[in-house]
């Protein structure tokens, strides 16, 4: 405000800066953001697209190593490429069994959620697995599947089921993986939840009360609907999550046995920077579609956040 | 003991005469990249490097040891953006994309100085791409059968002369409630080892290499032999179960505690096996037998590397530290059996009086007469090894899958060789 006032006082003398403060400060805030999205968003992604169309080993520079193929990268990702078949199926299940995490993790944010003596340790205890490294997540249930030793034959074993290596067998190990995956994400989703439960209002609560709502129907009419703004970030979350999962598959299966729970970002890595990989262009046009198939989500994302800001300011 | 002195003694008078003119008082900086991460090597190669900073005092080396498989992915970012001085590496097709982006010194000028040039020409072909040398080898080491003679006796078996014998051999270790082989195939390149030598022993060390450059189909009817021969021990269940979530390590206990009687991989293997309480009475080795009478033997010994980073800064002291580390005194102390136990480069070196490695030198000098190839991801282009393994660890698990698994190898290896 301070500024404000001696540009009433002497109006002639104004800078240019001055003249447009209003319409530039905004501009200049966002600025370091901007610089920074730019250099590294937005330019690489630019980038990934020009040497999708190139055949070049990674190894020195694009312009006198690599080859111009324009699309064949493509055209054999989509057509004759049955690895590629195969990432993009585990995304899908990745996609659609990773969204377990969102009712989970309601169901424990609605658990602890009460005022008992020590809630705060068990709270922290059921986020503790979210604060570990994936990377050590991964190799916890490596461990657990293990077929020989591992505690999870052992358990199945005791209910009297033949034991089953879930990690070595190509039809399960996806879900094997997403099981570890959606130990830290129902931590996130329970996260969410609890702090969104903490600003549930009492009195709506109070007033459905009054008119006999209880139990499921409390849940779905009354709880939920105060919810949705933590629905909708959970979603968000963990639907880019699911698309970006590489560490535990990486950690736990190497991509194995014979490339049967690779995953879109994982094949990438596989092609253009794993021991075996030399593929620069071809893993740079998986990414694209890797991220063209995210940027369904983003985008949905961004749009609903447009939406909900407009019907907010209106 | 003796020939081990005696050669070390003999050739630390010739080191000396050699080395000194090249090593006095190196200044300056040298940097060395290891992939060496395994507990014996590692020793081995800081003792090494000590040595040599003993000789010269005033250089300052900093050594980094890198995990053995991350090593692989990391090479291409630490040669572009962090050049060491120094790194080890792998012999033959595996340096091809370094060499060709320029990221491997061309070292012909050591190969041409008299002391390596007449006492390395053994592996001179291992190092040499476009008719340059990019390297010096330091070690190598024979593959082959790694297996339990006490089990062997107490079932009456002796080592097999031929792959029938070898097929008895197992039916009677299956019978005695063992596994006849232990293998770890979460990193693949354990099961090309039987690929590798399954191959050569059905159709020789010449069809081997003009398989790695793309000549024959993996759909051709002599692939299907290859995958036949093969397929009568994976359908017998000689080799242990839920294989592919194991690294080769840890498919070592089964041989420790006699669940399974052998295993097919390099020399590398007795330490850990001898660390885990395996005397040598209880280990002993043997050739991988005959398949097809007719088809002369050859061997697979992968020799491991070390190279100059070209955009390192030190390379006078790179070049001084490879003429150290390939002389015969050095090859005789690093190879010996209480350091990596393999073989040494250097042809005036002596070579270990340790069982193994005097079973693998006579092997690789006396009985391999149809050749020496690198090892399976060595020798072909490392798409094509990728591809392949991957078939070849489904095969192990699902022989039936065969005919879907070799169409698509070949469709890789079109892609691959039409450019």
């Amino acid at each position: 405000m301070a500024t404000t006032s001696p540009r009433n006082k002497a109006p002639a003398k104004q800078s240019w800066y001055k003249r447009n403060e209003i319409a530039i400060t905004p501009w200049l805030f966002l600025m370091p953001a901007i610089l920074m999205f730019t250099l590294y968003v937005v330019f690489p992604i630019f980038q990934s697209f020009q040497i999708s169309l190139f055949k070049w080993d990674g190894l020195g520079s694009l312009n006198t190593h690599g080859k111009y193929v324009g699309l064949d990268n493509y055209e054999k990702l989509l057509t004759r490429d049955r690895s590629f078949n195969t990432s993009l199926w585990n995304n899908l299940k990745w996609l659609i069994f990773y969204l377990a995490a969102i009712p989970a993790g309601l169901c424990i944010a609605l658990f602890l959620n009460q005022t008992v003596r020590g809630i705060r340790l068990y709270k922290s205890l059921f986020f503790f697995p979210f604060v570990i490294s994936q990377i050590v997540v991964g190799l916890f249930f490596t461990w657990f599947y293990d077929p020989q030793y591992g505690l999870f034959n052992g358990i199945i074993g005791f209910i009297g089921f033949e034991p089953i290596n879930v990690l070595g067998d190509p039809n399960l190990a996806t879900y094997g993986i997403i099981a570890a995956g959606l130990w830290p994400q129902t931590a996130f989703c329970m996260i969410l939840y609890l702090t969104g439960l903490n600003s549930v209002d009492p009195e709506q609560i109070e007033a459905a009360r009054l008119d006999g709502a209880k139990g499921l129907k409390m849940l779905w009419f009354v709880i939920l609907p105060q919810l949705r703004p933590a629905t909708f970030i959970a979603f968000v979350v963990t639907v880019i999550g699911s698309l970006r999962s590489f560490d535990l598959i990486a950690i736990m299966t190497n991509g194995g046995p014979f490339g049967s729970t690779r995953v879109l970002s994982f094949y990438m890595f596989e092609k253009s920077l794993s021991e075996y990989g030399f593929k620069m262009g071809y893993g740079a046009a998986i990414a694209v579609i890797l991220f063209l198939i995210m940027m369904v989500f983003i985008g949905y994302f961004l749009w609903k956040t447009y939406q909900d800001e407009k019907t907010t300011n209106r | 003991m003796q020939t081990t002195l005696k050669a070390t003694i003999a050739s630390l008078a010739t080191a000396v005469v050699l080395a000194s003119p090249a090593s006095a008082d190196l200044t300056g900086n040298l940097r060395i990249n290891l992939d060496t991460s395994n507990p014996a090597p590692r020793a081995t190669m800081e003792a090494m490097i000590s040595r040599f900073q003993a000789l010269n005092p005033e250089l300052n080396i900093t050594t980094n040891v890198i995990d053995r498989e991350a090593y692989k992915t990391q090479i291409r970012n630490f040669l572009s953006a962090d050049a060491p001085d120094v790194l080890t590496w792998y012999a033959a097709n595996r340096m091809t994309p370094y060499v060709d982006a320029g990221l491997f010194e061309d070292v012909s000028d050591l190969w041409a100085e008299p002391a390596i040039a007449a006492s390395l020409a053994s592996t001179k072909g291992a190092l040499t791409l476009n008719g340059k040398q990019w390297g010096v080898p330091y070690t190598y080491y024979q593959i082959g059968v790694y297996y339990r003679k006490d089990i062997y006796d107490e079932l009456g078996l002796s080592e097999p002369k031929d792959f029938s014998e070898m097929l008895a051999n197992c039916e009677a270790m299956l019978a005695s409630g063992r596994k006849c082989y232990t293998i770890g195939t979460k990193w693949l390149w354990t099961a090309a080892a039987w690929f590798d030598y399954i191959s050569m022993r059905t159709h020789g060390y010449d069809y081997q290499m003009s398989f790695a450059r793309g000549d024959v189909k993996w759909t051709d009817p002599s692939v299907y032999e290859t995958f036949e021969n093969w397929g009568k021990l994976v359908r017998m269940g000689a080799f242990v179960d839920d294989h592919q979530n194991k690294d080769w390590q840890q498919s070592l206990p089964f041989v420790v505690n006699g669940e399974a009687g052998g295993i097919l991989l390099g020399n590398f293997t007795v330490a850990p096996l001898r660390t885990a309480g395996l005397t040598d009475d209880q280990l002993d080795f043997h050739q991988f037998p005959a398949i097809k009478p007719g088809i002369a033997m050859a061997e697979a010994a992968p020799t491991d590397t070390f190279h100059i980073a070209a955009n390192g800064q030190n390379k006078d002291n790179a070049r001084a530290f490879l003429r150290y580390l390939v002389s015969p005194a050095e090859q005789t102390i690093i190879n010996n059996g209480d350091n990596l136990g393999q073989i040494p480069i250097n042809s005036a070196s002596g070579v270990s009086d340790d069982k193994f490695v005097q079973q693998g030198f006579e092997m690789l000098s006396s009985n391999s007469p149809g050749g020496v190839a690198q090892f399976f991801d060595r020798d072909f282009p490392a798409e094509m090894a990728k591809a392949a393994m991957e078939g070849m660890q489904e095969f192990m698990l699902f022989p039936d899958n065969l005919d879907d698994i070799l169409e698509r190898i070949e469709s890789v290896r079109q892609d691959l060789y039409q450019e």
